[in-house]
């Protein structure tokens, strides 16, 4: 297997082509940079090379590093990431120098990069290595370092170089931020030299007239200062004095990728550039051996993609959906519309009147506006999209449909109605998807007339932003609808999770026991302030009592009532009701209202707590330390979890896991409640949940399975490593 | 044990430290020389009559740099044979450079010391010298880094203070120091700044602005506020240190903080031989000196600890104090240090503080022991404490009491 082939064409130009066989984005392995540098070596040792140009076979340039090989690379410990790291800058210095004179700079090889489309990570990083780069005219391209958003930060010298070349302000946003542009954007940023028409062509026409002076970097000349100044001028020490807190509260000190990405590029501005390289192979490693790096790339690349991919597809031939009916235009049914018609799917979005139904629609109408007002969409592509949105009230329209989703109003006997209506319409084989996010899928599955053929599709509001869809068996449900669910979950674009029914299906029976425990701690007189911070700074992106005020009180009080009604005296949650229902009695429903346990001004933005909160709910004189809260609140989730894989109501922890970041953003840092407990220990995380219990009451008890694993010394990865669907 | 007395207290008048301030055509080697020499003249030494010069000193870079104590010895009237030190604790730098001095000679190193210090702030930015501790990641993250200010309102915030109690600590402060120069409270430690020509460039403090009222400041927009909420952001790393605030108030100002000024104070520290050899009558002997970390985040808390330390090792009360010098380098740290320890304001800081005269940072812990002691001999009182908040986290106090 060779994934970089070199070509010295007759013009005294090396052409050397990275085409990973097999794959359709290129991925940097070890062996393939063993390759390169073998063939730049050769390139550089042959006098009858004149220049080099690196491009790729493919589509695109690369995807970056393989992320496999890098959770692989901390097997061997520091040294040998630290190693691993060490050799890939020597490659990149290499081309860098290009067999230049180190004292006069001069007899050099030009090396240029020429890029088709996609350049990301180390596709990034590489061509920052060489002296120019050519990127194809294509706005579908993405070009930049992503690397951040998997908790790693740009370490085969992306985060030196840019630095240098843009400062520490203007590399900023690409390394903080992951931020990508299209071949445009990344030139006029400066990430990259020339958008041409045939960026192979025109590099190698630079590689043979670029003179010695085009091939010295300007950190590798005299004089060189770094825009912007290095930390102690007078300008660099206010840019770094803000980076630091900019960063820190941005992050809250729970991603110790940013915090390990600032250090190298702080202490790496103070030094030549070759020491500044291994400054930042020293943190890279560092963030490396981090639990938390390897958790997220286990849950937000590998375990995220492998789901994506139909990693718990039942066999079934392809199920794509062409022709698919929407039930209920409101908010969730005109979202479905919309993404679905995005994806290039016929859309029939049915509601009981016209207008109703051509509402839905509308919601379309304005995203597209929106994207076109912001250049991220064209009045072609808009009318191509609301082409496919045919509103009516006719279920007729619904012939030919090969799966129908309903988002009607959360009533069993509405959901029947509606499913048997369109069952008369739609083909025998199609398949008929629920959207309902309470009501269990067993139950509306008594409606259906080929209840194999039913099941529960739950998607997150709002349906354009979210990013997971949950998919729920039935009882009866059988595999060709499961394969049917998925497959249209891939055609929108986003990360499907299979689990099977039970009270809340899995994400929202975990965030309704989050959202409790912090208005429990509320009821206690604990400081609804602490309580907010103690959540957000364990990486939740929203409070509970903010979440509760987003998703509304009175649903709160809804679901209340519903679960009391359904599990009579053993219902736990009685102090929480206290709280929510004397909001709801006065009028304090959330967000919407205007009031909720925050205050909101007239536009609806969130001011500070509800100056009544202290009269209802006095704050104790005491109050809890900050972990304690925070163990709450993390094990009310992560403990409901573990009872979900207990009871098979979750039958894969990658989905639990993918599951819990994309749905309700659980601490991403920590990979997912199990990635967070694996990271405790099962012994630890016993230990804790058993204090809770003892102080705070059985909901927090230790499941069966928990225990087990912590007398075993098992973890929750290290138990499915062993066996069946390991990540 | 042998005592460490103070002999004489000497400062300059402080001048605004800006371009236009009268000191600001005045180098810092210069102007703590001539201060030696007065220190020198005042007491009829000999050229070699100290063991040493301690020099208190924050900004050491340029002409601040290099050893400033030795360049200041070799250019004032003192021997080359005493060396000097420069030292810095941030703002107690000149108290650091006294208690030092004490130490030495209650140790027996040496019979007498020249300890104080200076910052020509208008001349050597503050903040010039870098600060790692402000822009390394490993230590920002480590210990929540915010600027002084934000630190300032976070203490206003977790204790209470409104910017009313403050605006009005700021008023007394200048109301005080205005009625000290009237009354010429400070005549005994002010050596006037002259040009080598003898010619006067500066006799009298110049920062204060006498009769500024609560309205006045009432008007003056919060220093720290943007820096806080918007850019970049320190609020929010506050929050992350002391997450049961949900707000950070800023309250403060360039009213109600201390003053940006240049100056030098000295003090003349020996045992008792010294005196008896230089026929002098010591003052009032160091009874306890201080020194403690604290909390770097919140980080200008550190007179209440530093103080409960002192008295703990010294054996005393609060009650034993007279009267307090509690640097005013911002309203909130002199309104904690009261609310802490329940003092009568009026012993607190009796002829106004930084607030009104400013705060040269190597300078002031040298100025307030000298006022302190020119105070305790006006009222005829016997013990007092001079305490100062330190950047980083720190706190220092010296108890001095009249012999």
């Amino acid at each position: 297997m060779t994934d970089f082939t070199m070509d010295k064409g007759a013009d005294d130009v090396a052409i050397i082509t990275w085409d990973v066989p097999g794959k359709s984005m290129n991925v940097l392995s070890l062996d393939g940079a063993a390759e390169l540098n073998a063939l730049i070596d050769e390139a550089l040792a042959d006098a009858a090379v004149k220049g080099i140009v690196i491009t790729s076979g493919k589509k695109d340039f690369a995807a970056g590093m393989d992320l496999n090989v890098i959770a692989g690379m901390k097997q061997g410990g520091a040294q040998a990431v630290f190693d691993g790291v060490m050799t890939l800058h020597h490659l990149l210095r290499k081309i860098e120098l290009a067999g230049m004179d180190p004292k006069t700079k001069k007899g050099g090889k030009p090396i240029a990069a020429a890029l088709p489309g996609t350049a990301l990570g180390i596709g990034l990083e590489l061509p920052l290595a060489t002296h120019r780069i050519f990127a194809a005219e294509n706005p579908k391209a993405r070009i930049g370092l992503p690397e951040i958003m998997v908790g790693i930060f740009p370490g085969a010298g992306g985060t030196t170089r840019l630095v240098r070349k843009l400062g520490a302000m203007g590399a900023a946003p690409f390394l903080l931020e992951g931020k990508l542009s299209d071949p445009a954007k990344a030139k006029s940023a400066g990430l990259i030299d020339e958008v041409v028409a045939d960026p192979l062509q025109a590099a190698r026409e630079w590689v043979l007239k670029a003179g010695d002076a085009d091939l010295v970097k300007p950190w590798d000349a005299k004089g060189y200062k770094m825009p912007g100044g290095e930390p102690y001028s007078p300008s660099g020490f206010m840019t770094f004095v803000g980076a630091s807190a900019m960063v820190h509260g941005k992050t809250l000190g729970v991603y110790p990728a940013a915090k390990a990405l600032l250090s190298a590029v702080y202490e790496g501005a103070m030094v030549p550039f070759d020491t500044a390289l291994k400054i930042e192979a020293r943190w890279f490693t560092n963030v490396l051996m981090n639990p938390s790096s390897t958790a997220m790339i286990r849950s937000l690349f590998i375990n995220k993609e492998a789901l994506e991919k139909g990693a718990n597809r039942p066999e079934a031939p392809d199920q794509t959906v062409r022709k698919l009916g929407i039930l209920g235009a409101g908010m969730m049914g005109a979202g479905i519309a919309h993404v679905s018609a995005m994806a290039g799917i016929e859309v029939v979005l049915i509601d009981s009147t016209q207008e109703a139904a051509e509402r839905g629609k509308s919601y379309s109408t304005g995203l597209l506006d929106k994207a076109i007002s912001r250049r991220k969409s064209t009045e072609e592509k808009k009318a191509e999209v609301l082409a496919r949105i045919t509103p009516t009230t006719d279920y007729a329209a619904l012939q030919g449909c090969d799966l129908v989703v309903e988002a009607v109003f959360e009533d069993p006997a509405v959901k029947a109605e509606v499913t048997k209506r369109a069952e008369a319409v739609i083909p025998q084989d199609a398949i008929f998807a629920t959207n309902t996010s309470t009501l269990p899928i067993s139950e509306l599955a008594k409606a259906s007339a080929r209840p194999d053929q039913f099941i529960g599709i739950h998607f997150f509001s709002p349906v354009d932003k979210m990013l997971l869809v949950e998919i729920i068996k039935g009882r009866e449900t059988g595999s060709r609808a499961v394969a049917k669910a998925l497959d249209f979950v891939r055609q929108i674009r986003k990360t499907p999770i299979v689990v099977n029914d039970a009270r809340f299906f899995y994400a929202n029976r975990c965030i309704i026991p989050y959202i409790n425990e912090g208005i429990r701690m509320v009821a206690e007189g604990v400081s609804p302030t602490l309580i907010e911070n103690a959540a957000k700074m364990m990486g939740m992106p929203l409070g509970p009592l903010q979440l509760v005020d987003e998703t509304s009180i009175d649903l709160g009080v809804k679901i209340a009532k519903a679960t009391r009604a359904a599990m009579g005296d053993a219902y736990p949650d009685g102090a929480v009701d206290h709280v929510i229902f004397r909001l709801a009695d006065q009028g304090r429903l959330g967000r919407k209202t205007k009031a909720g346990f925050y205050d909101y001004d007239e536009a609806g933005k969130r001011q500070g707590f509800w100056s009544g909160l202290a009269a209802e709910w006095p704050e104790a004189d005491t109050q809890p330390e900050l972990t304690e809260i925070q163990h709450r609140l993390m094990f009310a989730q992560s403990l409901e979890a573990v009872r979900a894989l207990q009871e098979g109501v979750l039958e894969d922890i990658r989905e639990g896991d993918v599951g819990a970041i994309l749905g309700w953003g659980f601490a991403p840092w920590s990979g997912g409640p199990f990635g967070w407990l694996d990271m405790l220990g099962a012994p630890r995380a016993v230990e804790i949940a058993e204090d809770l219990a003892a102080k705070f009451g059985p909901r927090f008890a230790a499941p069966q399975l928990l225990k087990d694993m912590a007398t075993k010394g098992e973890s929750f990865y290290g138990r499915i490593g062993a066996g069946n669907k390991a990540a | 044990m042998t005592e460490a007395y103070i002999y004489d207290a000497a400062r300059t008048p402080r001048g605004k430290g800006r371009p236009d301030g009268s000191l600001h055509e005045v180098t810092s080697v210069a102007l703590s020389a001539r201060l030696l020499n007065a220190v020198k003249e005042r007491n009829g030494l000999e050229g070699h009559a100290v063991e040493d010069v301690i020099w208190g000193n924050v900004t050491q870079v340029k002409e601040q740099g290099g050893c400033l104590a030795r360049s200041a010895v070799l250019e004032s009237d003192l021997d080359e044979s005493i060396p000097g030190l420069a030292i810095n604790r941030f703002c107690a730098s000149g108290m650091e450079a006294v208690n030092l001095a004490a130490n030495q000679v209650r140790g027996g190193a040496g019979d007498a010391y020249i300890a104080g210090g200076v910052e020509m702030m208008g001349r050597v930015a503050m903040g010039s010298d870098g600060a790692a501790i402000a822009v390394d990641p490993s230590l920002t993250f480590k210990t929540y880094f915010v600027p002084q200010g934000i630190s300032a309102d976070i203490i206003a915030t977790e204790y209470g203070f409104t910017r009313e109690e403050a605006d009005a600590l700021a008023v007394e402060s200048q109301r005080r120091a205005a009625l000290a120069w009237q009354e010429n409270r400070f005549a005994k430690s002010i050596v006037p700044v002259r040009d080598q020509n003898g010619l006067s460039i500066l006799d009298r403090d110049e920062y204060m602005r006498p009769g500024t009222t609560l309205e006045d400041l009432a008007k003056l927009k919060a220093s720290f506020k943007e820096m806080g909420e918007s850019m970049p952001g320190f609020d929010k790393v506050a929050m992350l240190k002391y997450p049961h605030l949900d707000r950070i108030e800023h309250i403060h100002h360039a009213g109600n903080s201390s003053g940006i000024v240049d100056g030098a104070a000295a003090v003349l520290i020996g045992n008792a031989e010294f005196g008896k050899a230089h026929g002098l009558k010591p003052r009032a002997r160091i009874r306890a000196t201080a020194k403690i970390g604290t909390d770097p985040t919140i980080m200008l808390t550190g007179p209440v600890p530093v103080t409960e330390k002192i008295l703990r090792d010294a054996g005393m009360a609060i009650s034993d104090i007279d009267l307090f010098e509690v640097n005013e380098a911002f309203a909130s740290v002199v309104l904690r240090f009261m609310q802490a320890f329940q003092v009568d304001p009026a012993v607190v800081n009796v002829n106004g503080g930084a607030i009104a005269l400013g705060h040269p940072l190597g300078a002031t812990g040298a100025i307030i022991i000298g006022t302190l002691l020119d105070e305790l001999e006006r009222q005829d009182k016997t013990v007092g404490l001079a305490t100062l908040c330190i950047a980083s986290g720190m706190g220092a106090a010296t108890i001095i009491e009249r012999v």
